[in-house]
């Protein structure tokens, strides 16, 4: 994957640029939804699009999410390849039966006879006091159901990667993305790529515990190791999933075979929510490796709060992480000064 | 045929819903208020003229633009600019923020801002009352744009269905968010809507308060006597942004909305229209309409205050009110 053309390019132009490119690569692409031509809902990631390909194919829609999404898929259905794109991952719900009922069970339903290549696009936005219906990080619903696959870049490089293998997946894909990391800066090929879905990457090696996390939380994971390297010496092994449904085992129990401590670090929820997945997998298949029990970070069972003041206390960040990988090696570690280094 | 009190009570709601709203715009310029303001500014009348007519019990559900709706069926001001704040003394203890406002006291039963998500909650209340055959009346308030959604017709079918004691008020000032209705709809007809399910129907101007409260009443009266629902629709323009103060308030969005046509309607101005209404029919005299922003201003600014010493919600009742404590 290595490219002489890189510069560095945000997170949502990463995904603009994949939209451009594979618009222009493959013309049964289009972009469906509220705000594709307003910087309003969606940030940069559908600039220029409009002026370049047109009504046609970059089509703003009015408030209706549960026929839009259903448009998407039928024109799936026919052979295009439809982006729906919902400004909030919380207006994605009126849609949810053209997702669930209709798009994730065609193929099997019909005995693999169609195919409905269309990506779900829902965007995470949380704080600014918007409260419980702005602010659902929703991706642990989608990826409980059979038929659709679940992503969730948490760098430019992989949110244009990711996009691109989406869109060019024949399945129905949900790919989640998040308003925090949009001005996120990195490195990024100028050629079209594809980051493979199904596939984690390890962020940060490490030996004495193995932290998971997904979107957001993989950038705030980074850091908290980083710090705990340097203030602690504890060496913290960060593995970024990027795709949810399916997950890369393998990559983890590798991790884990060699750390034997797991802390998993969630966007959404704690009940029921997606770590417990990883939770159960590891503890049916890996239980002979676990030094320690495992230990989640997730939301608290609450909806979003619109106060700032409780803002504060309910969305997860480093500082969280590092509580409770001290907590975790508790008796094992020498801990001190840790809050006070990092506040 | 009105009484004075009341000419003078429906200028009064409006014009306080319009300090209210304008009172917000400096501190959300000023970062103070955080939380999502769609202000009302040039709705006045729509609120004021629909909850005139309505009883303190009838109920009310709301949408993303309800600080007016709130303040007209007599939420108590200081509670509503708190949750602006978003403070514990809030109508919502600071859970909520501007775009959940709820006054169950005096009948407002929430504010939501999913789109057209609450059209089928006021349906339900409206089929408890029918049940209970208690005679209130309910009221959804929604925009243009949840008319996109397929909940709306499904409400107005089943409301239809059980001849429910509902009324349907859109509120159209022809956006939705960033685009016009001509964009959202094959034709401008909203109030055409309920025709297919047999719910009588009319276009309004909602610019005009006495228009507003006559068309509510007669609505009113059809769902006390078992002839709801109804569908109004009110024709207006909001002159602000779609939310906060104006539509480039992040540097990042277009103004889409051409000067001429927000000129044109600053001509339309609800609260100029009654007043001059007023002052013409000798209702009210300058210095008494002065007077009257005077203590209004002075409320609003109390109401202010009020909000600022107000303390946070505390950290640790972050997990209180999820569910209903026995
Ligand atoms: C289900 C859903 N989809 C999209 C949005 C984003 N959104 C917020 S307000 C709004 C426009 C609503 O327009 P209208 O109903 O006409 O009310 P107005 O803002 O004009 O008062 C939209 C699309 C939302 N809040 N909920």
């Amino acid at each position: 994957m290595c490219s002489k053309k890189i510069r560095k390019l945000s997170y949502s132009l990463a995904i603009n640029e994949a939209l451009h490119q594979m618009m222009e690569k493959d013309s049964s692409v289009l972009l469906i939804g509220q705000g594709v031509k307003s910087p309003w809902y969606v940030g940069n990631t559908a600039r220029g699009l409009l002026d370049r390909f047109g009504p046609e194919r970059v089509i703003d829609t009015p408030v209706s999410e549960n026929a839009i999404t259903g448009v998407a898929v039928g024109a799936a259905i026919v052979g295009m390849r439809p982006i729906v794109v919902h400004p909030r991952m919380d207006f994605m719900l009126y849609a949810l039966d053209p997702i669930i009922n209709e798009a994730a069970n065609w193929h099997y339903m019909f005995g693999g006879k169609i195919n409905v290549p269309v990506v779900f696009w829902g965007i995470i936005n949380r704080g600014g006091e918007q409260a419980a219906q702005h602010s659902q990080a929703l991706h642990t619903f989608f990826a409980h159901v059979p038929g659709l696959k679940v992503v969730m870049p948490s760098t430019p490089y992989d949110a244009k990667g990711l996009m691109i293998s989406a869109i060019q997946d024949d399945n129905p894909v949900v790919f989640v993305d998040d308003r925090w990391l949009y001005r996120l800066e990195d490195d990024v090929p100028e050629e079209l790529y594809s980051v493979p879905i199904g596939k984690g990457i390890v962020r940060r090696e490490g030996k004495d515990i193995t932290l998971i996390a997904i979107s957001y939380m993989a950038v705030e994971a980074v850091k908290a190791a980083d710090f705990l390297k340097q203030e602690q010496g504890i060496s913290v092994e960060v593995i970024d999933l990027r795709t949810i449904k399916p997950f890369d085992k393998e990559l983890i129990f590798e991790s884990v075979r060699k750390t034997g401590r797991v802390i998993l670090a969630d966007v959404g929820w704690k009940m029921c929510g997606f770590m417990a997945e990883v939770a159960a997998t590891l503890v049916e298949e890996m239980f002979d490796c676990l030094k320690s029990p495992i230990k989640r970070i997730a939301l608290p069972n609450v909806p979003a709060p619109a106060s700032r003041a409780l803002e504060k206390h309910y969305y997860l960040n480093a500082e969280k992480i590092i509580k409770a990988v001290l907590e975790l090696l508790k008796g094992e570690e020498v801990m001190y000064g840790v809050q006070s280094a990092l506040l | 045929m009105y009484s004075k009190n009341f000419l003078i009570s429906l200028y009064k709601t409006m014009l306080k819903i319009r300090l209210c709203e304008e009172s917000l715009v400096e501190p959300i310029l000023k970062g103070k208020i955080k939380t999502p303001c769609h202000l009302y500014t040039g709705e006045e009348a729509i609120a004021t003229g629909v909850c005139a007519a309505l009883d303190k019990n009838d109920y009310i559900f709301g949408n993303h633009r309800s600080h007016g709706h709130y303040i007209a069926k007599g939420g108590n001001l200081k509670q509503l600019i708190a949750e602006i704040y978003c403070k514990e003394t809030g109508c919502s203890r600071g859970r909520g923020g501007s775009m959940h406002v709820v006054a169950p006291e005096v009948g407002f039963l929430g504010a939501a801002p999913i789109v057209a998500g609450t059209i089928s909650l006021a349906v339900g209340a409206a089929l408890a009352s029918k049940i209970r055959g208690d005679k209130r009346v309910s009221v959804s308030f929604f925009g243009d744009g949840a008319t996109g959604e397929g909940v709306f017709y499904e409400s107005l079918n089943f409301a239809a269905l059980k001849k429910l004691p509902i009324i349907f008020a859109c509120e159209n000032n022809f956006y939705s968010t960033h685009m016009p209705l001509r964009e959202c709809r094959f034709k401008d007809n909203i109030y055409e809507s309920g025709i297919p399910f047999g719910v009588p129907s009319y276009k309004i101007d909602g610019n005009n308060v006495l228009e507003v409260y006559e068309a509510t009443k007669k609505a009113v009266e059809m769902c006390r006597i078992g002839e709801g629902p109804v569908l109004l629709e009110f024709v207006t323009y909001r002159l602000r942004g779609h939310v906060g103060p104006d539509d480039n308030i992040q540097g990042l969005h277009t103004d889409i909305r051409p000067k001429e046509e927000v000129e044109e309607w600053k001509k339309k101005d609800p609260l100029e229209i009654f007043k001059t209404f007023l002052l013409k029919k000798q209702v009210l005299t300058k210095d008494e309409i002065d007077k009257m922003k005077f203590e209004i201003e002075s409320e609003v600014k109390e109401a202010h205050l009020f909000a600022q010493k107000s303390p946070y919600p505390n950290e640790k009742e972050l997990c209180k009110y999820v569910f209903k404590e026995n």
